[in-house]
Order: C-alpha cells, then sequence, then structure tokens
C-alpha cells in the first residue's frame, strides 16, 4: 500500500481543463453541501472560486471554531544542524552553497532547549538537514533525550527514515513527524532535486506512512509552493493528508503552507502564490478537510499571518529561529528569511487580542 | 414526585450540567463561565494542563470547589488512558477520571472496547470512571459490570453541536442501565440539553456549545436553566404525546352498538 498509488490514478486528469472548466454554479453548489469529495475540493481551487473567497472563509471560520475551538496551538523550532548532502535547487542549505556549516553539539542542543522552554514553549521541532554522516539517526536520538526534559512533546522535521527508525526516535521521546513532499509532480521533482538521496521521490512521498505506521501521534505534511502550479499541489497534497486519514484513523493531520522565499542561490518559483492565492489554497483545504489542522510558519508577514488567522489556522510557530544555535549563538546563517519576528510574549498577546486562546502546552509524554 | 438526586462516586450532586474547559476565546473567562453554569462537576483534558506554570494551569480557572474530571483526551488505547489517569491522579486531580479513548480523529468516535478495558482496570484501582461511549446497550452493560460510577453515551460526534441524533439508543441505556446516564457531545443548543433531561437522562456534558459561544457566560447561564427545566419536566411527567389526532369517526366505534 502507498500513496504512490493514489498520485498515479489522479496524474492522469486534466487538472488545467477541470479547473478552467468550473463555473459560479459549480462553486455554489458546492457551498452547498455538507461534506465534500475531491471533485468538489477541485472547483473550490479553480480561479472561479475566488470570486467565493468571502463566501468560502465564513463557512471556513465556522467550520475551524466548531472543530478546534477558538484557539492555536504554538510551538517552536529549533535546528540541530544545516549539513545537507543533497542538492536542492531552491532551497539554501544546498550542498552546492558555500557557507559555514554548523552542527550542534548535545551540550549546545541541551542550551538552545533551555533558552527556548524559558521562554515558555512547551512544543518543540527539531530539524537538520539531510547528512546521514553529520546528523544520524544517533544523533537525533540523543538530541530529544537531552531536549525532552524541557519540553512535553518533541516533533521532527528531518530526512525520512526507515519506519525501524522511526520507532527509534518515538522510543527516545518524538511524538510528531513533519515532512514536506516540497513536490508532488513526480517529473519537476527530479528536475529541482539535482543530487542527493533526496532525489528519490517514492522513498519521501511514502515516509509519511512509514512514521504513521512506526506510531507517530501526529504528521504535519505539504508542498512548497512555488515549485509547480500552486492548484495542483495544493490539490495533491490534500488527496495525500485524505488518504494518510483514511488508513491511519488515529493520526493527528496537519497540512503547511510554506511559500518559497528568497534565499541564498537564484532560483525562483515556477509559480507565484499571491497572498490571494493563499487565502483561497487555506479555505479550500478547511472546507475538504475539517478536522485537518492547518499550521501556518513564520516565513508570512506579521499583517497577513493576523489576518490568515481565522480563515482555518490552527497552529503557529512562535520565536522562531531557522538559523542553527540562532537562540543562543550570533553570526547564524538562516534557511530562510523570516517575515514575523515577534517575540512569544507579542503573539500570545495579538492571540488574545484576536479572540484565540494561546495553547502552550497539548501533551504529556506518557 | 421522585426522589431527585443524582450520585455518582458517593458524592451527591446538585447541578445535572457538567461542563468542560476546551476551546474557550481566554482562560480568564472559564471560571465566570462555570460558575454562571452552576457545574459542579468540570472536565479538562490532562493533555493541556500545564503544572509548570500557575499562569498558564488550567486548574487555576476552574472555581474552587468543584470536582475535576481530568480526561484522557489523546489516548489511542486502553493502555494509554490508564497511563493518563495515573498521571491525573498522581499530579493532585483527584480520583475522578473521564474515559477517551478515539482512535479515529476524523470522527472523534470512542473506541468502545478499548473504553471497557481501561474503566475495568482503572475501577478496580479506585478510579470514579465516567466512560465516554457511542451509545450501545451491551457495552452499557460491560461498563456497569466493570464498575463504571456513570455512562456517558454520545449524543452527536463531539463538537458536531448537531443534538440528539443518537436519542432512540439513549433512550433504551436510560431504561435498562442502573448507574447515571451522562449525555456527553453533540448537544449544541440549550433546548437539546432540556431534551435530553426530559427523557430521563441523570445529567448533560456541554463544552463546545459553551465555549465557542458569542458570550460563554450567558450561555453557560441558558444551559443551567435549559438543565433545570427540563428536568423539572421529566420529573412532573410528560403527557402522552401522539403523532395522529383523536379520530372524530373512531375505527372501533360500531364495537359500542355491538357489545351494548
Amino acid at each position: 500500500m502507498s500513496f504512490y498509488n493514489e498520485y498515479l490514478k489522479y496524474k492522469g486528469l486534466n487538472l488545467d481543463d477541470v479547473f478552467k472548466r468550473a463555473n459560479d454554479n459549480d462553486v455554489r453548489r458546492v457551498l452547498a453541501k455538507d461534506s465534500l469529495e475531491w471533485e468538489d475540493f477541485l472547483i473550490l481551487l479553480s480561479p472561479v472560486a475566488t470570486k467565493h473567497l468571502e463566501e468560502m472563509a465564513q463557512r471556513a471560520n465556522k467550520e475551524t471554531i466548531q472543530n478546534f475551538g477558538r484557539v492555536i496551538f504554538l510551538y517552536a523550532p529549533l535546528y540541530l544542524s544545516d549539513h545537507c548532502v543533497n542538492q536542492c535547487a531552491y532551497c539554501g542549505f544546498n550542498v552546492k552553497n558555500k557557507f559555514k556549516r554548523k552542527k550542534l553539539n548535545i551540550e549546545e542542543i541541551r542550551r538552545e532547549g533551555e533558552a527556548i522552554a524559558k521562554k515558555g514553549i512547551k512544543h518543540l521541532l527539531i530539524l537538520t538537514g539531510e547528512s546521514r554522516k553529520h546528523s544520524p539517526v544517533s544523533y537525533i536520538k540523543e538530541a530529544v533525550e537531552a531536549l525532552k526534559d524541557y519540553f512535553s512533546s518533541i516533533d521532527i522535521e528531518i530526512y525520512p527514515l526507515y519506519k525501524g527508525e522511526y520507532e527509534e526516535l518515538i522510543e527516545a521521546g518524538v511524538d510528531g513527524l513533519t515532512i514536506y513532499q516540497e513536490v508532488y509532480n513526480e517529473e519537476i521533482y527530479d528536475q529541482v532535486h539535482i543530487t542527493g538521496p533526496k532525489k528519490d521521490y517514492r522513498y519521501r512521498l511514502d515516509a509519511p506512512e512509514r512514521g504513521a505506521k512506526a506510531g507517530m501521534r501526529r504528521i504535519n505534511i505539504g508542498p512548497l509552493f512555488g515549485l509547480d502550479d500552486w492548484r495542483k499541489e495544493a490539490f495533491f497534497s490534500a488527496i495525500h493528508t485524505q488518504y494518510l486519514q483514511k488508513n491511519y484513523l488515529d493520526l493527528e493531520l496537519a497540512l503547511s503552507l510554506p511559500r518559497l522565499r528568497p534565499h541564498l542561490g537564484s532560483f525562483q518559483p515556477k509559480s507565484i502564490v499571491s497572498d490571494r492565492d493563499l487565502v483561497q489554497i487555506i479555505l479550500a483545504y478547511r472546507l475538504f478537510l475539517p478536522r485537518v489542522g492547518i499550521s501556518l510558519s513564520t516565513r508570512e508577514g506579521e499583517n497577513l499571518r493576523d489576518n490568515l488567522l481565522p480563515l482555518g489556522i490552527t497552529k503557529l510557530s512562535a520565536e522562531s529561529s531557522t538559523a542553527v544555535g540562532g537562540y543562543t549563538q550570533k553570526d547564524s546563517t538562516d534557511q530562510f528569511a523570516i517575515s514575523d519576528g515577534r517575540s512569544l510574549k507579542e503573539i500570545k498577546k495579538l492571540l488574545l487580542e484576536k479572540g484565540y486562546q494561546p495553547i502552550l502546552q497539548d501533551w504529556h509524554r506518557i | 414526585m421522585k426522589k431527585d438526586s443524582l450520585v455518582i462516586g458517593g458524592v451527591k450532586l446538585e447541578s445535572r450540567l457538567l461542563t468542560g474547559t476546551g476551546k474557550f476565546p481566554r482562560k480568564d473567562i472559564i471560571k465566570d463561565t462555570i460558575e454562571a453554569s452552576g457545574s459542579q462537576v468540570v472536565t479538562m483534558a490532562l493533555r493541556r494542563v500545564d503544572f509548570d506554570s500557575p499562569k498558564e494551569n488550567i486548574l487555576n480557572y476552574i472555581p474552587k470547589g468543584c470536582i475535576l474530571l481530568p480526561n484522557t483526551s489523546g489516548a489511542r488505547t486502553a493502555e494509554e488512558a490508564v497511563r493518563i489517569a495515573r498521571i491525573a491522579k498522581a499530579a493532585g486531580c483527584g480520583n475522578w477520571i473521564k474515559i477517551e479513548v478515539i482512535s479515529d480523529n476524523k470522527y472523534l468516535m470512542p473506541d468502545n472496547q478499548e473504553t471497557i478495558k481501561a474503566t475495568e482496570i482503572l475501577a478496580k484501582e479506585g478510579f470514579v470512571v465516567l466512560p465516554y461511549v457511542s451509545p450501545d446497550l451491551m457495552v452499557a452493560k460491560r461498563l456497569e459490570e466493570v464498575g463504571a460510577g456513570a455512562v456517558m453515551p454520545l449524543g452527536a460526534p463531539i463538537g458536531s453541536n448537531r443534538g440528539l441524533k443518537t436519542k432512540e439508543m439513549i433512550r433504551i441505556l436510560i431504561d435498562e442501565i442502573e448507574v447515571p446516564i451522562i449525555v456527553d457531545a453533540g448537544i449544541g443548543k440549550p433546548s437539546q440539553a432540556a431534551e435530553a433531561m426530559e427523557m430521563g437522562a441523570d445529567a448533560v456534558l456541554v463544552n463546545t456549545a459553551i465555549a465557542t459561544a458569542q458570550d460563554p457566560i450567558g450561555m453557560g447561564r441558558a444551559f443551567a436553566k435549559a438543565v433545570q427545566a427540563g428536568r423539572m419536566g421529566y420529573l412532573a411527567g410528560s403527557g402522552p404525546v401522539r403523532d395522529y389526532a383523536k379520530a372524530s369517526s373512531p375505527l372501533t366505534g360500531f364495537l359500542e352498538g355491538i357489545e351494548s
């Protein structure tokens, strides 16, 4: 069993044609339905649906409050190492980019963890570049063991692992897995992943499923918007989520919406996702998958981020540094430029003002 | 009039409205809302209780004197529910526990079999166990047998505000089960709470409908009255309900002529 078979089923569809042919009546019919099929979801992603964004937003807001309450979950990322053997055309950590790479030792990891925990963060996401030499599973495991006293829950966003390795990390104290396919279009995937183990499309595509089989509680997936037509990528990522939801009932699933941003190197996005497009994606996700979390990262600016909140967002990263050692050390290189530089205190205050309770604590290791 | 007291785990309760602490727009409104609702038993997800920070700790927003009913939200198996219950007890949340074993995150349907297992273990350990289940007579009987303090059937999926969709199944539990029946989940409006009470439920648990209302305090108060009204209606004994009018030309009127 693999999502790849599903991907192949939908790959043959002429999605451009579906998007082009959708009309106002289709959108109205979809919005009158209780629960949506994948065909309905395509209608909501189509250009004509942009005329119905307000109506979609009203329903999305209502469904989000009903399913998740007037609350937003907060977490923070911790970068362990930016050593990477992949050559991904769009990424600042690309093996070909020359900058001083850094890897935290266990003592430094503990210090960073302590600094983050002091701010009040309870949920931590740890990240590394892909290098089995510099950041092997044993190193990540040690990091988790060093950090778990400071946090009530730890997620990983690292290179794809085998099922047994995920099990090992769960045993060490990991609860959740974040892994982005980057681009679902298999041909483009092959073009933008020039060299390195990441070239293996299927191994990455099946990683969330291996994580689910290993017993992860939470899985967060998503495309990197900008690498292919965003409408198609939004479609495949949601279908992927639905596949996991159907096959692994107990998973808490979430989708993320990273957009390509400027970084070291010269790669330019193929498809530009405007703010309006981003709104449409969030709304379509929410209406199609009412029980799935939607996570917004620090990559978006303050003003936009605040306005996106009521549309279906359930999770925000706060106090984010995307540099290795960024919480305790100076002179670090960021993976990407961050737009929202506010502190946790400010974000909490803002959420309360907007009518949302900030939730920091959402799990006890059992 | 029937004797009217609700006793769970040896505790006599005045209020038949249990409330929750999830989904509120801010913590500082929770206390006033619970007070307005008159609720004496308050549930909270143990996963959300931050024991390290007095400001963040949800327990500090629950009025003094309320019975804490930690729930095992997040448990996927009986074993996990049992572990969460033990953590709650060790952390000083008392010995009441609401079992939520949910292995389906789309509809949030409870896993009845795992719930029975967890109930049995925890009841033996001295917990007052309130299991959240899909309404099923045999499951409720088993729960009673293994020592549940009450049975909490869902009216509709959690958070759906759809009302008493499982009414006929709950009615059977009310008739056949000795321990209190508390309708949990799905109640979206005060009128639906009244409906559950009117048909003889011992209590209701309401969270989403209160927490996500425009005015949670006002909604808490409204639910308090609805629950009382429904209970009073039940005790007063509703008249029989006919779904047909009394026929003006009775079909059996001829019998009177024959028999006289």
